[in-house]
């Protein structure tokens, strides 16, 4: 640490809790307010078309819940497209979590690993490395609905 | 027998090394920023045609090495070693840059400090007389940068306020034992110094104590103070960490005045959306090697101090929860 303090060999006379606060004090503050509004309003733009492309399904005769998710997979289609033509993540940096939390920001998580780890081939780049950034959401979604599912046999 | 040490951490040279030439090389967003005109080279694009961003960042590297010899019409069998080092795992940049050069290699590591350690450690073997010319090269890539220390390029994320970019650019410097130029008249190695800074998108503040102890320690070895110097740059402290560093400075009683800036604030204008400023060891190397020894050639500056900073941690120490080691490296560079 930081506490020799003879004058053969000067050091900084800033403790590391002190430094802390310096930084907290010299660190802009995150733009709170302004992200959570753009991220309202691109992700309920997300979740609107998504609604559109549902309705349109069912315009066309098919039940409600298989329209879900013909739509669902026509917004994991689309956000693949965006990110493949390097529009996504433009998005991303505007609209934060209302990009990243619809089934659009996980298909983004996705074909961006697969992208960028391509030239690294086939099996050790694209096959281990796609689930870099949307492994920890499997992991945990998937054992959190294994909870969910239990407790639901359970109490029924 | 220490005759060249002075102080603790400083070199002071006997014969003080020339710079013969130097070259930059950038990518597009660099050459749009407020130093576009002072690079020699801006690419369209930072793929530049070949197969993958690293080999691409390697070219980058060659081709300011190669520029820096032209520039000064010296062959290449005339430079004893090159010098050069970069981010990525292994500095592969370099080691490949190296096997084209086909030059006696001393591979670097100081993070984004290796542009100043470069130039420090050219310059002492220089004036210890091992080499009479020395080519120092520094490349850093945003793309290479964010796959391997972040997310994939095209992932959807919002960066932090206080985050940094990475500079796309290549700098080299000749140094040569005669001739004519700015010279290398002193360096100050720098220690490893850690204030417990965690926070990988704030590199800027983890640096900044080791910025600050190097500077500490150069006026106290070499008994003189910031107004004697008319430029003091630190390498890529950014807008956060050079705020942090003065702040430093001051509570240790030094008054670093209006001639302290950072090449990261430089490098880019508000209107780029790089948050807190450039990074990379790109930065301070395209940075030195084009606007600051222009500047000291005019006639502008007279004596420049680059104090190049470096954050010393990996993606894996930082997961495993260890603070950011950060160390600053000086060279004063005298007309």
């Amino acid at each position: 640490m930081m506490d020799n303090q003879s004058s053969s060999k000067p050091a900084i006379p800033v403790s590391p809790e002190k430094y802390q606060k310096l930084t907290e004090q010299y660190t802009p503050k995150p733009t709170v307010v302004k992200n959570i509004i753009l991220a309202f309003i691109v992700g309920g733009i997300i979740c609107s078309i998504g609604q559109i492309i549902i309705n349109f399904f069912v315009s066309l005769g098919l039940a409600r819940l298989e329209a879900s998710t013909a739509a669902t997979a026509t917004m994991i289609f689309l956000g693949a497209l965006l990110t493949g033509l390097g529009i996504y993540d433009e998005i991303g940096k505007f609209a934060g979590a209302g990009s990243i939390v619809p089934v659009t920001g996980f298909a983004n998580s996705i074909v961006s690993p697969a992208m960028e780890f391509k030239r690294e081939g086939y099996v050790m780049g694209v096959g281990a490395k796609l689930f870099t950034v949307a492994g920890p959401v499997l992991v945990y979604g998937i054992a959190t609905s294994i909870v969910v599912g239990f407790a639901y046999y359970l109490l029924h | 027998m220490n005759l060249k040490r002075v102080g603790n951490q400083t070199v002071v040279f006997a014969n003080p090394p020339v710079i013969l030439s130097s070259y930059s090389v950038v990518g597009p967003k660099e050459g749009q920023g407020p130093l576009g005109k002072s690079f020699d080279k801006v690419w369209k694009d930072g793929i530049n045609g070949e197969k993958s961003w690293e080999i691409a960042e390697s070219r980058m590297l060659q081709e300011a090495m190669q520029g820096a010899m032209d520039q000064a019409s010296i062959q290449k069998e005339q430079v004893d070693f090159m010098l050069a080092g970069d981010l990525l795992n292994q500095i592969i940049s370099s080691n490949f840059a190296a096997r084209q050069m086909a030059l006696p290699f001393i591979g670097l590591y100081g993070a984004c400090s290796t542009m100043a350690l470069g130039l420090a450690v050219g310059s002492m073997l220089i004036d210890g007389g091992f080499a009479e010319k020395i080519l120092v090269g520094v490349s850093s890539h945003h793309d290479t940068a964010e796959r391997q220390y972040r997310l994939p390029t095209e992932q959807g994320s919002q960066r932090a306020l206080s985050a940094q970019w990475t500079v796309t650019g290549a700098g080299s410097v000749l140094l040569s034992s005669s001739g004519v130029g700015p010279r290398i008249t002193s360096a100050t190695i720098g220690k490893v110094i850690d204030f417990a800074v965690k926070d990988v998108n704030n590199m800027g503040a983890a640096m900044a104590p080791a910025v600050a102890d190097t500077i500490l320690n150069h006026f106290q070895d070499i008994q003189l103070q910031p107004t004697d110097y008319s430029l003091i740059a630190s390498g890529d402290l950014g807008g956060v960490g050079l705020g942090l560093a003065c702040e430093l400075l001051k509570q240790s009683g030094i008054d670093t005045g209006t001639n302290f800036t950072d090449c990261g604030v430089l490098i880019y204008d508000d209107t780029q959306d790089v948050h807190a400023g450039g990074s990379g060891c790109g930065c301070s190397s395209v940075v030195f090697a084009g606007d600051i020894l222009q500047r000291i050639k005019a006639g502008e500056l007279n004596k420049v101090m680059l104090v190049g900073s470096g954050a010393l941690h990996s993606p894996t120490s930082a997961l495993q929860g260890e603070s950011i080691p950060g160390i600053g490296h000086a060279v004063v560079i005298e007309k």
